[in-house]
């Protein structure tokens, strides 16, 4: 009986087996690596905003508080958006005829929010809460990045699991005095090592239980 | 045996279309959009009139109801400072950032009329506003008024303070700069 292969086919047989598997491992290598990237988890991608409100000018420049728009951070597990009225305190009276702002002003005469788009967003399963952090001497900056530095918003960090674990687990290189975690850029002070230590006690965080599935997930 | 097999196969496929949308749950999250409704907001804002459980329907003190604590000035100062200083500035002068870019400017807290006035009407003014100036009670609750109210009096206070009063060490440092 005549050979049905040529010889060379021995070698091809092995290429294709051998290469297939190689394939196999570098698709899943590639994407374990794709979902950490920054191209999937939207760090440092600015949407497009029915108004290009910049919190360069307004926090940065003018040096207007996060509360004097986030109203809820302090209180509430969501920070909040600004009320189209917020906009207008100001915005009333300066810049009341510039083309950027159009929206503001239909939303104002119509009542019907600004459409903006969420920016930072986790999946349902996971319970997030923004009063204990702040009360607990967690930054905005530690978390939203130089907000201040922003002509557009956009994600500083990949908010995966494995980032709010790498806090979880060791919160206190992370920790400020609750009354500067408003601040952007701050200075540690000399003595910060100390502070930071007496922090865990004076503000009663339990390390312990901090990276229990239950704290995330409930 | 193939019906069993085919039976399987297609619960297999059955199984794959089960999508449980943990990640996307049916239900509003804080500030998420509705179809449902015509301005499209899934937060319903309450009917006209209405009053909430635990409202406090007594009529508004007209003067400080608070003992003026040390306490009372701070959180007053910090309200302050996030809601009132961009256009009245942090010492009340009524030359705050946002004036410097255009806004009409605010009289300022140290004029006599101002001094004069009841703290009920400065408290009067962040409930509902005052002709340019919009009104904060959104986003500052009565006890935060009162306390802001409060601190704008020790504003006024403190450039009025007779010097006799003032503890010694401060007098010392007042009597150096103005030696110096
Ligand atoms: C003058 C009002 C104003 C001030 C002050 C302000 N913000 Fe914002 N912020 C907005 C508006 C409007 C948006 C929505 C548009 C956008 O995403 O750019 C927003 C969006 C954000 C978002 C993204 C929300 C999302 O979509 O996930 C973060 C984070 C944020 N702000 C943080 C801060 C911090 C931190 C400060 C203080 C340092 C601050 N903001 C001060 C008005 C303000
Ligand atoms: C506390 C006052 C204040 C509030 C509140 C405020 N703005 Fe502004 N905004 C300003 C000032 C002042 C300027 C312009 C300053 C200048 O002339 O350089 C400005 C400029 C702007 C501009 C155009 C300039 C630029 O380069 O960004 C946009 C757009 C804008 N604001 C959007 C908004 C929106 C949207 C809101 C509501 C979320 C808002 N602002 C709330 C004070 C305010
Ligand atoms: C521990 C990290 C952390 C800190 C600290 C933090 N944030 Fe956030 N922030 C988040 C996460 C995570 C989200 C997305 C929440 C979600 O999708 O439910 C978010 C969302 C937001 C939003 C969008 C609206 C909302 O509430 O979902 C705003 C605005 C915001 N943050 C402002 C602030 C400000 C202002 C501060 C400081 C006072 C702050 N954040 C501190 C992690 C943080
Ligand atoms: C930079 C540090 C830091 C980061 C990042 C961080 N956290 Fe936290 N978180 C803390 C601290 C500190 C506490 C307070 C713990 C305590 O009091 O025991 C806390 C508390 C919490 C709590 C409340 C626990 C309770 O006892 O009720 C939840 C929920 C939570 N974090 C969720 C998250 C999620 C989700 C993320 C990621 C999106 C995240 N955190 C990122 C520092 C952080
Ligand atoms: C500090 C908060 C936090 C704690 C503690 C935590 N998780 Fe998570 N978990 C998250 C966040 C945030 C996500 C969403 C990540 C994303 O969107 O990429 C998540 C996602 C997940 C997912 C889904 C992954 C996916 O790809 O859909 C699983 C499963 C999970 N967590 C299991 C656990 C288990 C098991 C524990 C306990 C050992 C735990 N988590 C503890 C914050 C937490
Ligand atoms: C966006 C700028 C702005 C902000 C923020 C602001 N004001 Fe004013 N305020 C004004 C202007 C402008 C006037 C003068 C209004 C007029 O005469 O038309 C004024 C007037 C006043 C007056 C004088 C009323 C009178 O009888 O003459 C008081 C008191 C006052 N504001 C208190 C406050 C307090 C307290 C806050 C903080 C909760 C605050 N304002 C925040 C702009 C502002």
């Amino acid at each position: 009986m005549p050979q049905i292969f040529h010889r060379s086919a021995n070698g091809i047989a092995r290429f294709v087996l051998w290469g297939a598997q190689v394939a196999f491992l570098l698709v899943i290598l590639v994407w374990t690596g794709l979902v950490r990237s920054e191209f999937f988890t939207e760090v440092a991608r600015a949407p497009r905003q029915p108004v290009p409100f910049s919190h360069r000018h307004h926090v940065g420049e003018l040096g207007i508080d996060c509360r004097y728009c986030h109203g809820g951070v302090e209180t509430s597990a969501s920070a909040g958006l600004p009320a189209t009225e917020v906009c207008m305190t100001c915005h009333s009276q300066i810049w009341t005829n510039a083309d950027m702002l159009a929206p503001v002003r239909e939303s104002l005469a119509s009542g019907e929010p600004l459409r903006w788009q969420r920016v930072h967003g986790l999946p349902d399963f996971v319970y997030f809460n923004h009063a204990i952090h702040i009360h607990k001497g967690v930054a905005c900056e530690t978390c939203h990045g130089d907000v201040d530095d922003m002509p557009l918003m956009m994600r500083a960090h990949s908010l995966t699991m494995g980032w709010c674990l790498s806090c979880h687990r060791d919160p206190e290189p992370n920790l400020r005095p609750p009354a500067e975690v408003f601040a952007m850029h701050w200075k540690p002070p000399e003595d910060i090592e100390r502070v930071r230590k007496s922090l865990i006690d004076v503000l009663g965080i339990d390390t312990a239980t901090m990276t229990d599935c239950y704290v995330c997930h409930r | 045996m193939t019906g069993r097999r085919l039976a399987l196969v297609l619960l297999v496929a059955a199984l794959a279309g089960c999508d449980q949308k943990m990640a996307d749950q049916p239900r509003y999250d804080p500030l998420e959009a509705s179809s449902e409704f015509p301005d499209g907001m899934s937060a319903r804002t309450p009917v006209a009139g209405t009053v909430a459980r635990d409202a406090d329907l007594s009529a508004t003190p007209t003067a400080m109801p608070f003992p003026v604590t040390m306490k009372l000035l701070q959180r007053g100062r910090e309200r302050f400072d996030i809601f009132c200083a961009p256009c009245h500035s942090v010492a009340g002068d009524g030359d705050g950032i946002v004036v410097e870019r255009g806004f009409p400017a605010p009289p300022t807290y140290h004029q006599p009329a101002l001094r004069a006035a009841s703290d009920r009407h400065i408290y009067d003014v962040i409930t509902d506003g005052y002709g340019a100036m919009y009104s904060y009670a959104a986003r500052v609750p009565p006890a935060d008024r009162w306390a802001i109210v409060a601190y704008v009096r020790a504003l006024q206070y403190a450039r009025n303070a007779p010097v006799a009063e003032l503890p010694a060490q401060l007098r010392a440092r007042l009597d150096g700069e103005a030696g110096g």
